[in-house]
């Protein structure tokens, strides 16, 4: 991922009337009018956002998904990435995982008063080169202000429309005893990311996000083994354990995880035993799981180990009909635990 | 890791395991006292490799769990005070106190920050001169020493905005407590590797001599808690009794002096309640009177209503070893980690948080009654 920085460098800020967000940003006049005009919609143009109606116009044809999630990451800068990359990348990928390739995203701001033009503008250069990544178009959006203290500095909502793979078949139901279950690669580097900048718990670290999008990599995986995936989800928060509590609960069959082969970045590893943070746990982006059938699981980890988002990629575990509903792990010593439900948020420990 | 990986070695695990089997002949009852072995234990599925006689029995070391909900109530009052922030280790935030927990005032608006470290909560009253910033220091002997550095440098900063709400707890007293109880059935202790890495060993010689128990120092990891076991076993299947150290490459038998002088400088010893075990003499540090206004009990004030502990929570007889997790009729269902009854289903080293996140009845056998 590049850096905010150099993107700033080829994309440098307009001239805007104010060095910071102000309400009348928010208003729906002259001053939102040329937020969106230098700000948005000069630097996101194509051709349905250019129609600059209250919403965009155009014709689909065939199985679509529909997804939409928001974004209220602290800090908004963090190692790696941005709340406005991750934005893209997020919506992006959930429509991967229903097997879809994103075509539309639609770009929703809440941005809080006193919010630095300079900070805005970061975002949404970011914005910009992330959907070009994901080859996926920003139709249209909405941009609202709150007052200073009922925000944190910019919330970002996105939805997006995708063409359903015809070869996909994703659904839990299809997952039987023998299934194995695959990461894409390293557990926890995103949150772990996130952590290490997070007011009050600041450690030093060169550990990056490895947000990205997962839409061209898994549209691949999909044409060449179709109804052999199973399932497939992107463990964001609540990370890797909360996905296979939620699966072995609707497929009512047990999920066998063991320790050895969970691949966790070593850098990232030693930040959770300091912290007293279980990788399981913690969350992901750029990574995604799937369940896949036991015959062709080898090959899909050996096609997408050659690609850049699943070098790390790896079996974790297997599904069986033994503990029906539960997900257990064999430790690194041999022993046997449940992995249970994340309860609220994951809090570090005192001593 | 290093440091880590070659504490959690399988074929020293595995060797560990062997000749625990091999050596023992009889039922023991064992206690690990701090709540990060217990934690250790479940989690790496340690319960089920071991002899059946060896019935380890989970202790009192949970700061968090011991903490009273009297001073859950303190802590949750100050934080509830307009321009009041308080700070805490994160484990306290969802321990209910009698009405709510400080997650919840939280979400209420109060001001309340998880913190890693009590010197923050100083950095923290120095950038805000007009708020009063107060640290929950809880904790056994582990935390005292940071908590007591952040009042002496609250003090170098003649920083008037600053105090600590002290409920630190103490290990030696409680083991007599437990000891000492006429129920008791503890033959052996693993005593927590961490506190004694601050105070020493000095402390457990008495406790050895005057119980005839023997007691092992012991670290957190798979190989160092089998380790610990085994030397318990040893010298329980020997008839012997006596303190010994595993976790030699942390403990020194003197502590870390400079940790002691600066947890004397701050803190006197004095009773403490404990939540489910109650008032052990001499068990606690607070405060004392030359840091008088860096006790946030005196500079507000505090003299809330004594509040009492839930009374259909069995936390006490859990900590002392009388009962395990499962055999509370409200475990994992009256009482689960949303809605905990009691602290030792919240805290991340509580025993009822560690067998119902990692241990289940539906692949383990129940467990054997004392």
């Amino acid at each position: 991922m590049m850096s905010t920085d150099k993107i700033s460098l080829q994309c440098p800020m307009p001239k805007f009337d104010f060095d910071v967000i102000t309400m009348g940003h928010g208003s729906g006049g002259l001053l939102t009018h040329r937020l969106l005009q230098s700000g948005v919609f000069d630097l996101l143009s194509n051709s349905l956002l250019n129609q600059q109606h209250d919403g965009a116009s155009f014709h689909l044809n065939g199985n679509v998904a529909f997804s939409t999630d928001s974004y209220v990451i602290s800090p908004v800068f963090f190692p790696g990435g941005n709340i406005g990359d991750l934005a893209v990348n997020g919506t992006v990928n959930d429509l991967a995982m229903c097997g879809a390739k994103a075509e539309y995203l639609s770009l929703g701001f809440i941005l809080e008063e006193g919010l630095r033009m300079e900070e805005f503008w970061k975002v949404l250069v970011s914005i910009k080169h992330a959907a070009a990544k994901a080859d996926v178009r920003i139709v249209t959006g909405d941009t609202k202000v709150v007052e200073k203290g009922k925000g944190d500095k910019i919330f970002i909502n996105t939805s997006g429309i995708g063409y359903i793979h015809p070869n996909a078949a994703i659904h839990h139901g299809n997952i039987r005893a023998g299934d194995r279950i695959i990461v894409s690669g390293n557990i926890a580097t995103h949150g772990m990311a996130i952590m290490s900048v997070r007011k009050g718990l600041e450690f030093e670290t060169d550990i990056e996000t490895d947000s990205t999008n997962l839409n061209h990599t898994v549209i691949a995986l999909i044409e060449k083994f179709g109804n052999d995936i199973k399932f497939l989800r992107d463990p964001t928060r609540g990370g890797v354990a909360s996905v296979l509590n939620e699966i072995a609960e609707l497929t009512r069959l047990g999920y066998h995880l063991d320790q050895n082969a969970l691949p966790v970045d070593e850098r990232v590893d030693a930040a959770c035993e300091m912290l007293g943070l279980d990788p399981l746990y913690v969350a992901n982006e750029g990574l995604f799981m799937a369940v896949v059938s036991k015959e062709a699981a080898e090959q899909f980890v050996s096609t997408l180990r050659k690609d850049a988002n699943g070098a790390n990629a790896c079996i974790i575990g297997e599904v069986s009909e033994q503990y029906p509903g539960k997900v257990t792990m064999k430790s690194r010593i041999g022993g046997t635990r449940i992995v249970s439900y994340l309860t609220g948020e994951q809090l570090p420990r005192i001593c | 890791m290093k440091y880590l990986s070659e504490y959690r070695d399988p074929e020293m695990v595995e060797v560990f395991i062997r000749e625990i089997h091999r050596i023992t002949t009889k039922p023991w009852t064992l206690m690990e006292i701090c709540g990060g072995q217990t934690h250790s234990l479940v989690k790496n599925g340690i319960l089920d490799m071991l002899p059946k006689e060896i019935n380890m029995v989970h202790g009192p070391g949970c700061p968090v769990c011991v903490t009273s909900i009297s001073v859950i109530d303190e802590a949750i009052h100050l934080a509830k005070q307009p321009g009041t922030v308080l700070c805490s280790f994160g484990d306290m935030l969802r321990v209910p106190g009698s009405a709510k927990s400080l997650l919840e005032v939280k979400a209420e608006g109060a001001d309340v920050r998880i913190l890693y470290s009590p010197l923050e909560a100083v950095q923290l009253a120095k950038d805000n001169p007009d708020k009063q910033v107060v640290f929950f220091a809880v904790g056994f002997e582990t935390t005292a020493p940071a908590n007591a550095l952040s009042v002496i440098q609250a003090d170098h900063l003649r920083l008037n905005n600053y105090s600590i709400l002290a409920s630190h707890v103490l290990v030696p007293p409680a083991m007599e407590a437990i000891l000492g109880d006429e129920e008791n059935r503890i033959d052996a202790f693993l005593a927590a590797g961490h506190v004694c890495t601050i105070m020493g060993m000095e402390e457990y010689y008495p406790i050895v001599e005057k119980y005839q128990c023997p007691i092992v120092v012991t670290g957190f990891e798979p190989v160092d808690l089998l380790q610990g076991i085994l030397m318990a076993v040893q010298q329980l299947e020997a008839g012997i009794y006596k303190l010994e150290n595993q976790y030699s490459r942390s403990v020194q038998r003197e502590g870390n002096k400079m940790a002691i002088e600066t947890i004397t400088e701050v803190f006197d010893v004095g009773d403490r309640a404990w939540r489910g075990l109650g008032n052990i003499p001499q068990s606690g540090y607070e405060v004392n009177e030359r840091y008088r206004k860096y006790n946030a009990r005196l500079k507000f004030n505090l003299d809330l209503p004594a509040a009492e502990e839930n009374k259909d929570c069995i936390s006490g007889d859990i900590m002392k070893g009388l009962k395990k997790p499962r055999q509370c009729p409200n475990f994992g269902t009256r009482c689960v980690p949303e809605h905990p009854l009691g602290a030792p289903m919240v805290s991340s080293e509580g025993a009822c948080a560690a067998y119902f996140h990692y241990s289940n009845s539906s692949i383990q056998e129940p467990v054997s009654t004392l």
